[in-house]
C-alpha cells in the first residue's frame, strides 16, 4: 500500500462556527485522515456528529479554521477562489443526500454540466461521453428526461454519473442512499463500488447504514468532531 | 442544447425558460413600459415632422428684413438734458433694404445657402364692384421663391405664373370676392397706387385667414403698386441644414448687418412646446426605464433565493463565481431584450393603428407614417442593457453566494 498515491491527506483540520462571536463553537476537531487511490471508505457517526461539515471542506466548498488539507498532494490553504473552484472542478466528484439534479436540465444535460462549465460551449464529444457515463449506470434511455421527472433511486444514479463527468480522483457522496428505499440503495451503493472497481475513483461514503459500511473497504467513524475509530470495518463490527 | 451558446446562455435561457411565469409577467411588464415609450416617440416625432414640414415649405429658412424705424428722444444742444422725455413708436413706413442687389449676390455666394430670393410686400385693397377685402400683396420673383415656398404644390386652379399684370389669389378671397380664373382685380396699395389684374392662379393653403390675406403678383408689379421702385422688404433664404438655420442668420445678419430672423426664432413657440414636449417624454422614459429596471431586479432577487440550491450545485460542479454572475446578467438581459422586442413591436402597431385612425374627411391621411428604425432598435438595445444593470445587483448575490450555505438551501 506505501506506493499507492495518497489522494486526500487531512492534517489537524479544525472547523469552527462563528469564528470571533461569543458562542464560537468548534464541530471538528484535529481532524487526520488519509485516503489512498482506489480505496471505498465509509464515513459514519451518529447526526450532528460533525460528517457534512468534513465532507465539505474535502470538498473545497467551505474551508477548514485550522488544519491543511491535501488534495492529490496540492496544499489548498493558500489557493484563491478561482484556483479552489478549478481544483474542485478537476479533482472531486460530488453526490448528495437529496439528489441535487438541476431540473431545468435533461438528464443527459445534467451529466454534461462539469464539462460545460469547465469548456463552455457544449460539442458532440461532451454528449457522447454523457452518454457513455448515463449508459453505465443503466439509464441511457432516460437521458432525455428533465431531472425531476425521475425515480429518486434514477436520479441518485443520474448523479452518480454527473460525478464522473471530470473523471476525478476522489468522489464524495453525502448519504447517497439515504432517501431511497433498500432495492434502489442497494443498487446505487453497488454503481459506486463497481465505479470504484473498473476506474480506481476513490470513494469518501457518508452512509447510516452500517450492511453498506462493512461492504467497504474500511471504515471511518466520526463522535462529536473527533475520529473515534480508524480501523478497518470488520475490526469494527466483526462479521458474525 | 444549443452548440452555439456558451454555458452562460444555455443556463440562463433554461433558468427563465423554468421559472415561466415570473418570465411572463416579467417580459409583459418590460413589453408594455417599451410599447408606452415608443409609441409616444413615434407619435410626437411623427407630429414634429409633420409640423416642421410644413413650416418649412411655406416659409423662408431666413428672412432679412429692414431694421425698424426709432424715435430718439430730442435733446439740447449739449446732448445732456432731454427736452422731451416721452418717446412715441412712429409708425413704420414701408422700407427697402439698403443695397439689397448687393447682399443678394454677396449671399448667394455662401455654401450654407441655397435659395436667395428678395421679395416686396405691402399691404393693399383688392376690389371687385360693390367688395373689397384687405390683402398683403407679395411681389415676388417666381423663379426663386417657389422653390421657398411651394405655392406651385398648393395651386387649385390656373397656373402658379406671375407676370406683370397677374395676381394668384387664395381660395377664400376669389370666394368672398366672388371672383373665378381669368377675372380681373382692382388692387389699390395703402401708399395709393393702382392697378388691374387679372387672377392668373388660386390656391388653397389650407388655413382660411391665409387664403384671404395672401396673394402672389410680380416684384416689379409690387414695387409698382407701393411707389417703392427698385425696393425689396425682405430677402428670403433657404438653407439645406433647416437645423443650423439660426447660426446661419446670426452669420447673415453680421455679414450684412441687416436684421434677419431665423425660423427657429419666429416659430420660438413652436420650439418651446417642442422643448417641453421633449422633456416630459424623457422624464416619463426615466421613470418607465426605472420601473422596468425596478421590475427585472426584483423578479431576478427572488430567483436567486428559489435557484440557491442550482447555484450551490454549480459552484461544486466547478462553475466560478464569474460564471454565476453571467448567468444573472444573461437573464436580466434577455428579460430587457424579450421584453423590448414584444413591446417595440406592439408601440410600433398602436402607432400604426393611431395613423391609420386619425384621418382626414377625406379618408386622406394627415400625417405621414414614419418609421424609423432607429427607435425601435435603440429602444431594444436600452432595454436589454437596462436588463443588465437591473441584474447587477442579484447576480453579484448569486456570485458571492458562499457554496455550503447554497448547497444546504
Ligand atoms: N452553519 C453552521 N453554523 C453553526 N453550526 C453549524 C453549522 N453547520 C453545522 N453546524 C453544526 O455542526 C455540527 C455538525 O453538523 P453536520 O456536519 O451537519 O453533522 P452530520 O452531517 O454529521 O449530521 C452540528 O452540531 C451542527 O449543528
Ligand atoms: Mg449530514
Amino acid at each position: 500500500m506505501a506506493d499507492v498515491p495518497e489522494v486526500l491527506r487531512l492534517e489537524k483540520v479544525c472547523k469552527s462556527y462563528n469564528v470571533g462571536q461569543p458562542v464560537e463553537v468548534e464541530v471538528l476537531h484535529d481532524i487526520d485522515i488519509s485516503l489512498k487511490r482506489g480505496e471505498f471508505v465509509a464515513l459514519i457517526g451518529p447526526s450532528g456528529s460533525g460528517k457534512s461539515t468534513l465532507l465539505n471542506i474535502i470538498g473545497l466548498l467551505d474551508r477548514p479554521t485550522k488544519g491543511r488539507l491535501f488534495i492529490e498532494g496540492h496544499e489548498t490553504s493558500k489557493l484563491d477562489d478561482a484556483a479552489t473552484t478549478a481544483l474542485r472542478g478537476h479533482s472531486i466528484g460530488f453526490v448528495f443526500q437529496y439528489h441535487y439534479l438541476i431540473s431545468a436540465f435533461t438528464a443527459l444535460e445534467n451529466v454534461m454540466m462539469p464539462l460545460l462549465v469547465e469548456h463552455s460551449f457544449p460539442d458532440e464529444r461532451m454528449r457522447a461521453r454523457a452518454h457513455g457515463l448515463l449508459d453505465q449506470v443503466g439509464l441511457a434511455q432516460w437521458e432525455n428526461n428533465l431531472a425531476n421527472n425521475m425515480s429518486g433511486g434514477q436520479q441518485q444514479r443520474v448523479a452518480i454519473a454527473r460525478s464522473l463527468a471530470m473523471n476525478p480522483a476522489l468522489i464524495l457522496a453525502d448519504e447517497p442512499t439515504g432517501n431511497l428505499d433498500t432495492k434502489s440503495a442497494d443498487s446505487v451503493f453497488e454503481m459506486m463500488r463497481a465505479v470504484n472497481r473498473s476506474q480506481g475513483t476513490t470513494f469518501l461514503v457518508v452512509t447510516h447504514n452500517m450492511d453498506l459500511a462493512r461492504r467497504c473497504d474500511r471504515t471511518i467513524e466520526v463522535i462529536d468532531g473527533r475520529i473515534g475509530t480508524l480501523a478497518p470495518a470488520n475490526e469494527v463490527e466483526p462479521h458474525q | 442544447m444549443n452548440t452555439w451558446a456558451p454555458f452562460e446562455w444555455i443556463t440562463a435561457l433554461r433558468f427563465l425558460r423554468e421559472g415561466r411565469m415570473q418570465t411572463l409577467f416579467i417580459v409583459a411588464a418590460v413589453a408594455i413600459g417599451v410599447a408606452v415609450i415608443v409609441f409616444m416617440s413615434a407619435m410626437l416625432s411623427s407630429l414634429q415632422a409633420n409640423f416642421i414640414k410644413r413650416v418649412l415649405t411655406s416659409q423662408p429658412h431666413i428672412q432679412l428684413i429692414p431694421p425698424d424705424e426709432i424715435a430718439r428722444p430730442l435733446r439740447t444742444s449739449t446732448r445732456t438734458e432731454i427736452v422731451s422725455p416721452i418717446v412715441q413708436r412712429p409708425a413704420q413706413r414701408i422700407r427697402s433694404i439698403d443695397q439689397w442687389q448687393k447682399i443678394r449676390a454677396a449671399l448667394s455666394e455662401w455654401p450654407e445657402i441655397v435659395t436667395v430670393s428678395p421679395t416686396m410686400s405691402a399691404s393693399a385693397l383688392a376690389v371687385r364692384g360693390d367688395a373689397s377685402r384687405s390683402i398683403t400683396l407679395t411681389g415676388i420673383d417666381p423663379e426663386v421663391y417657389f422653390r421657398i415656398v411651394r405655392i406651385p404644390e398648393y395651386i387649385v386652379a390656373g397656373q402658379p405664373r406671375v407676370q406683370t399684370d397677374d395676381i394668384i389669389v387664395g381660395l377664400d378671397l376669389a370666394k368672398d370676392l366672388g371672383v373665378a380664373l381669368g377675372d380681373k382685380l382692382n388692387v389699390t396699395s395703402a401708399t395709393g397706387g393702382a392697378r388691374v389684374l387679372t387672377i392668373s392662379g388660386i390656391f388653397d393653403l389650407g388655413n382660411k385667414g391665409a387664403n384671404m390675406r395672401t396673394t402672389f403678383v410680380a416684384l416689379r408689379t409690387a414695387q409698382a403698386l407701393s411707389r417703392l421702385v427698385g425696393g425689396v422688404t425682405s430677402i428670403d433664404l433657404t438653407v439645406p441644414d433647416v437645423y443650423a438655420a439660426e447660426t446661419i442668420a446670426l452669420a447673415v445678419q453680421s455679414a450684412t448687418g441687416v436684421e434677419a430672423d431665423s425660423w427657429i426664432k419666429t416659430n420660438a413657440q413652436f420650439f418651446t412646446a417642442v422643448n417641453a414636449q421633449q422633456t416630459s417624454n424623457t422624464l416619463i422614459r426615466v421613470f418607465v426605464g426605472l420601473s422596468v429596471a425596478f421590475g427585472i431586479a426584483s423578479v431576478l432577487v427572488v430567483s436567486v433565493i428559489q435557484r440557491q440550491k442550482d447555484i450551490g450545485i454549480l459552484r461544486a460542479m466547478g462553475s466560478s463565481r464569474g460564471q454565476i454572475l453571467r448567468v444573472f446578467l444573461v437573464q436580466g438581459g434577455l428579460l430587457g431584450f424579450l421584453g423590448s422586442i414584444v413591446g417595440a413591436a406592439m408601440g410600433g402597431g398602436a402607432y400604426m393603428f393611431w395613423h391609420s385612425y386619425l384621418r382626414q374627411a377625406d379618408g386622406s391621411e394627415i400625417f405621414p407614417l414614419i418609421f424609423e428604425p432607429s427607435l425601435y432598435v435603440n429602444a431594444v438595445l436600452l432595454a436589454a442593457l437596462t436588463g443588465v444593470a437591473a441584474a447587477a445587483v442579484p447576480a453579484l448575490r448569486a456570485a458571492k453566494l458562499d457554496p455550503v450555505v447554497a448547497i444546504r438551501g
